[in-house]
């Protein structure tokens, strides 16, 4: 299945970890955020961000990272931290640079296992833990919650507590409302001590299949043996009325032998001419294939790429220690511009919340999306790696056995030899031979 | 926390058993979809449809069309590169409701754990055998039977193993395990040493070929029982009938077995929820492969679960009775020199001597006739059966099936009045040599297939041996004609499939009388054609194309005048 983006937001507050406090925080030293995205599926994605612009590092204490517990995070279907650093100007003239320091932790909880099969969540149930107080060098603290589909029908759900304000704004094509949660605000705090956001479902949602985005991607083997196979790469276009374009970036392995003349792309079972293609053929043992197309997907259609390779059989010292796990094969990426139906509006950068920069829109109605299909496992032939023990014990009987056999009748003569009567030192010998009671000479 | 020790699973799981246990004359799509997207799972179906070459009696259908459903749990932070199959193969009637309540059981304890590395694949299929074909294609997008399928929309990797389920009750006495596939192919003995071991580790009753394991291996009784299993598995191997859907996986290399939950009347019963631990130690292992089975034996023979007979071991068995052939061979070569060598003489003397082309010439000629009728009546056997199945059906007053399974009966006895040779084109001066040449030329040719189809199927090729080597070795126009003739029919491909199908049934202590022998005999005839075209089985052209004008050719040798 495509790795299709989350439609979790950004957040953003970077707190730098390792230091020492100061006793006044520099103005926009510290913005720390978290944003909490419930899925169609019914996981639920929660990412922080952590920024900080200093030429000092603070400690932190509090805030959002006490909902930081290792036991909780890995049991999530999915998680990936990042760290970004920059410099940046500090003033308008750009005279002196200071850096920026962003820390991002990304994780999708199952709503499986955390919710044990219903789709209510709250921050106790996620991270076995609720924000009790802001960390007191944060400059600003904040929790946003998208609550995109729960505005427009208040009957099916509830956020509790309920936000004070909300935030709007077009991420990803679609307009999205978000309910902010202020750390730093004495109200929110003071009410219960503890903040922690809930979400119920007032009916139980139906059962029916999660929608999927305009564009996605899935790659497989097609074929059997360990001869040759065929790659095959299916592109989705759900859009109901646009078509649009998609840049294919394929890497494949030298030891998949493709045979470009069997390149093929069909679209609702017509051919269809990719408008760019780019190959650059693999050299054994140095480079792999690169092949790259720019292939116009039409509406409400399924693309489908296939080529078919040989598998090559590698020299008996290039195989690893496990050959019969197979060998993996890169995923393919692909860029595209999707479009949107939303059109948005030109945004002011220092007033927006920190994860718009994330997703730079270039046109209102476009966005733009690089996805990376599932990587795939292919075996090669695999010769017997106990052969050559074999090999050498068998030869080396044969050898030992049969050559010395040969040897001995060939070259092994009989003499006979005539008893010599030997003189007075055999006489002696024999005498001394009887008396210790052995044969005479 | 074990499988099912939350009663609440219990009562669901017995409540989904109780509802499957109504008849099932279709399988109910909707509601495994919604129910395996409940328990957590990706669902998806897939819709396929196949016309048969003529009506299946024993399973009742002809036109086929169908849907799998199948629902993926994707291992979480695993990125989809390998998965696991468990599989339950539906027919149009309910006998396999149960294995599809442990199934979804089974779904929903290992959707709530961390531990998988491999995606899971559950997929229930309908029409059995057709339906898990279809999704194999499918799924590796290959057309080799002709199954007409929709592609398929969601896929997890490159399948590493799978287990067929098969249970036709909720409470089993012992479980039986197949390991014999499609055209005598077998998985890796790893599976079976893994079924074995979760068997002891939770005390069940196993049973391999329905037969108890002998303890006792020092008196008789242990050798001579592990003896009747070993045939047993020779003919079932011999058959190259894919014995459950385990067998149509392993084409594809995908290491695969099949359970059957077997309810026959013993005290002691397991529940579901025995055969459900079983099943969860067999994945919990099978997840942690880091490479495909691939260590131990691919070919073997099973005296018992715990024994095995290896390749080493038999294979100088089929290699001995091919050398009867080779020998008997060689002698006929001699002779064949001594006699152009004894024919030049006499005009050697006088002149010069008679050109050996000539006379080799004729030789050869004479050879080609009957090897093309033979070869012929070959393919005719493959081809008009069911070709000619509608034709037969307007002008005699049968069904489709028994048009088939005559027409082939007719066409092999056909075969037998028709000792075709061209001796009045050989010289009078060495009569012999018109036979021993043909004969020479039908060993070779019996050797080579009997060897190629022992490399490939060791059982098959061993049951045809020791039944058509003597005979052939023997054939000869003089002696006693008759008794020749007796024993070349007894040990013709048909003949030797009616005595195996007898053998076979009295291996299982369920011996069967002349006529339900003789009905067996021609139920299998039509299945072996079937299964030939839906499923790709060898064992159908290879007797016909093969095997029949071979046996022919000793036939001609046989009545040479």
């Amino acid at each position: 299945m495509a790795a299709a983006m989350p439609l979790a937001l950004l957040v953003l507050l970077l707190l730098g970890r390792k230091g020492w406090c100061l006793a006044e925080p520099p103005r926009d030293s510290l913005r720390e955020e978290l944003v909490i995205t419930p899925l169609p599926s019914g996981d639920v994605a929660a990412t922080f961000q952590f920024r900080t612009r200093w030429d000092s590092e603070l400690q932190r204490e509090g805030g959002l990272s006490v909902l930081l517990k290792a036991d909780r995070l890995f049991h999530t279907s999915y998680h990936s931290q990042a760290v970004h650093i920059r410099p940046v100007c500090r003033n308008a003239r750009c005279t002196s640079i200071s850096w920026e320091l962003r820390q991002t932790l990304s994780v999708v909880f199952d709503a499986f296992i955390t919710g044990q099969g219903k789709k209510d969540w709250s921050l106790f149930r996620m991270f076995s833990r609720t924000l009790t107080e802001p960390c007191p060098l944060a400059s600003e603290s904040r929790v946003y919650v998208d609550i995109t589909n729960y505005n427009q029908d208040n009957e099916t759900l509830e956020v509790n507590p309920p936000p004070t304000t909300t935030y709007q704004d077009v991420i990803l094509g679609t307009r999205k409302i978000y309910a902010i949660y202020d750390l730093l605000d004495t109200a929110m705090i003071n009410n219960s001590r503890n903040l922690n956001i809930q979400l119920k479902w007032k009916r139980p949602p139906e059962n029916e299949a999660p929608p999927v985005p305009f564009l996605h991607a899935q790659r497989y083997v097609s074929g059997y043996g360990l001869q040759k196979g065929e790659l095959s790469t299916l592109l989705y276009n759900t859009h109901p009325y646009r078509a649009f374009p998609v840049l294919l970036l394929d890497t494949v392995p030298w030891y998949l032998r493709l045979y470009v003349h069997t390149l093929t792309i069909t679209s609702k079972g017509k051919e269809n001419k990719p408008s760019y293609i780019h190959y650059q053929p693999a050299q054994d043992r140095l480079q792999p294939h690169l092949l790259e197309m720019l292939i116009q997907l039409p509406a409400n259609s399924v693309t489908k790429v296939s080529i078919q390779f040989e598998r090559a059989l590698l020299k008996w010292t290039e195989y690893t220690p496990d050959p019969n796990h197979g060998f993996y094969v890169s995923p393919s990426v692909l860029s595209a511009l999707v479009p949107s139906v939303v059109a948005a509006k030109p945004v002011d950068w220092e007033e927006s919340p920190l994860f718009n920069s994330l997703f730079p829109v270039s046109d209102g109605s476009n966005y733009f999306v690089r996805l990376y299909t599932e990587p795939l496992l292919v075996n090669l032939p695999t010769p017997d790696f106990s052969m050559p023990y074999n090999v050498i014990c068998l030869t080396c009987t044969v050898v030992a056995v049969c050559y010395g056999s040969f040897y001995n009748l060939l070259t092994r003569t009989f003499h006979i030899e005539e008893p010599r009567t030997g003189g007075l030192a055999k006489r002696l010998a024999n005498l001394i031979r009887r008396a210790r009671g052995v044969p005479p000479l | 926390m074990g499988l099912l020790s939350d009663p609440v699973r219990r009562r669901a799981l017995a409540r989904l058993v109780l509802r499957l246990n109504a008849p099932l004359w279709a399988l109910p799509v909707a509601w495994l979809e919604r129910t395996m997207r409940s328990v957590g799972l990706e669902v998806y179906t897939q819709s396929f449809s196949r016309k048969l070459p003529f009506p299946d009696e024993t399973h009742e259908r002809y036109m086929v069309s169908g849907t799998n459903v199948y629902g993926i749990l994707r291992a979480p932070r695993a990125a989809s590169t390998e998965s696991l199959v468990l599989t339950v193969p539906c027919g149009s009637d309910s006998t396999n409701s149960q294995a599809v309540g442990l199934l979804l059981a089974l779904a929903a304890h290992f959707r709530g754990q961390i531990y998988w590395a491999k995606d899971i694949i559950f997929l229930v299929t309908e029409h059995d055998l057709l339906g898990t074909e279809a999704w194999l294609e499918a799924y590796h997008d290959v057309n080799v039977t002709g199954m007409q399928s929709s592609p398929l929309q969601g896929r997890a990797g490159a399948i590493q193993a799978a287990v067929a389920l098969e249970l036709s009750s909720d409470v089993v006495t012992s479980l039986d395990v197949a390991v014999e596939g499609l055209n005598g192919q077998l998985p890796n003995l790893d599976l079976l040493n893994l079924f074995q071991t979760f068997c002891q580790k939770g005390g069940l009753l196993c049973t391999l070929q329905g037969k108890l394991q002998p303890q006792d291996w020092t008196s008789l009784d242990g050798p001579l029982q592990g003896l009747q299993t070993l045939l047993l598995m020779v003919l079932r191997q011999a058959s190259g009938r894919p014995h459950g859907s385990h067998g149509l996986f392993l084409r594809y290399r995908v290491e695969a077995l099949t359970l059957r939950g077997i309810n026959s009347f013993r005290q002691y019963k397991y529940d579901l929820v025995a055969v459900g631990k079983a099943l969860e130690g067999m994945f919990r292992k099978l997840n942690h492969l880091l490479e495909r089975l691939h260590q131990s034996f691919f070919l073997y023979l099973l005296p018992a679960l715990s024994r095995f007979v290896s390749i080493g071991l038999y294979m100088p068995a089929a290699g001995f009775l091919l050398l009867v052939l080779g020998l008997k061979a060689l002698e006929l070569w001699m002779q064949l020199h001594e006699a152009e060598v004894g024919l030049e003489e006499p005009g050697g003397a006088p002149g010069p001597s008679v050109p050996l082309p000539p006379s080799q010439g004729v030789g050869l000629a004479s050879l080609v006739a009957p090897l093309l009728i033979s070869q012929a009546m070959g393919l005719a056997l493959y081809v008009l059966p069911v070709l000619g199945q509608h034709v037969a059906t307007q002008y005699f007053p049968v069904a489709e099936a028994e048009a088939v399974v005559l027409t082939l009966l007719a066409i092999y006895a056909a075969g037998l009045a028709l000792p075709h040779n061209t001796h009045r084109v050989v010289s009078t001066q060495a009569p012999d040599r018109g036979w021993m040449a043909l004969k020479l030329v039908a060993l070779i040719y019996l050797a080579l297939q009997l060897g190629c189809i022992a490399l490939t199927n060791f059982s098959l090729g061993f049951l045809l041996a020791t039944t058509m080597v003597p005979a052939a070795a023997l054939a000869k126009p003089h002696g006693p004609r008759t008794l020749y003739a007796a024993l070349l029919v007894l040990t013709s491909p048909a003949a030797t499939l009616l005595g195996s199908l007898f053998l076979w049934r009295e291996l299982q202590e369920a011996p069967l009388s002349l006529a339900e022998g003789w009905q067996l005999f021609l139920a299998a005839l039509a299945q072996g054609v079937l299964e030939h075209h839906t499923y790709g089985a060898l064992l159908f052209p290879l007797l016909s194309l093969g095997l029949y004008p071979c046996w022919l050719l000793f036939w001609n040798v046989l009545f040479w005048k």
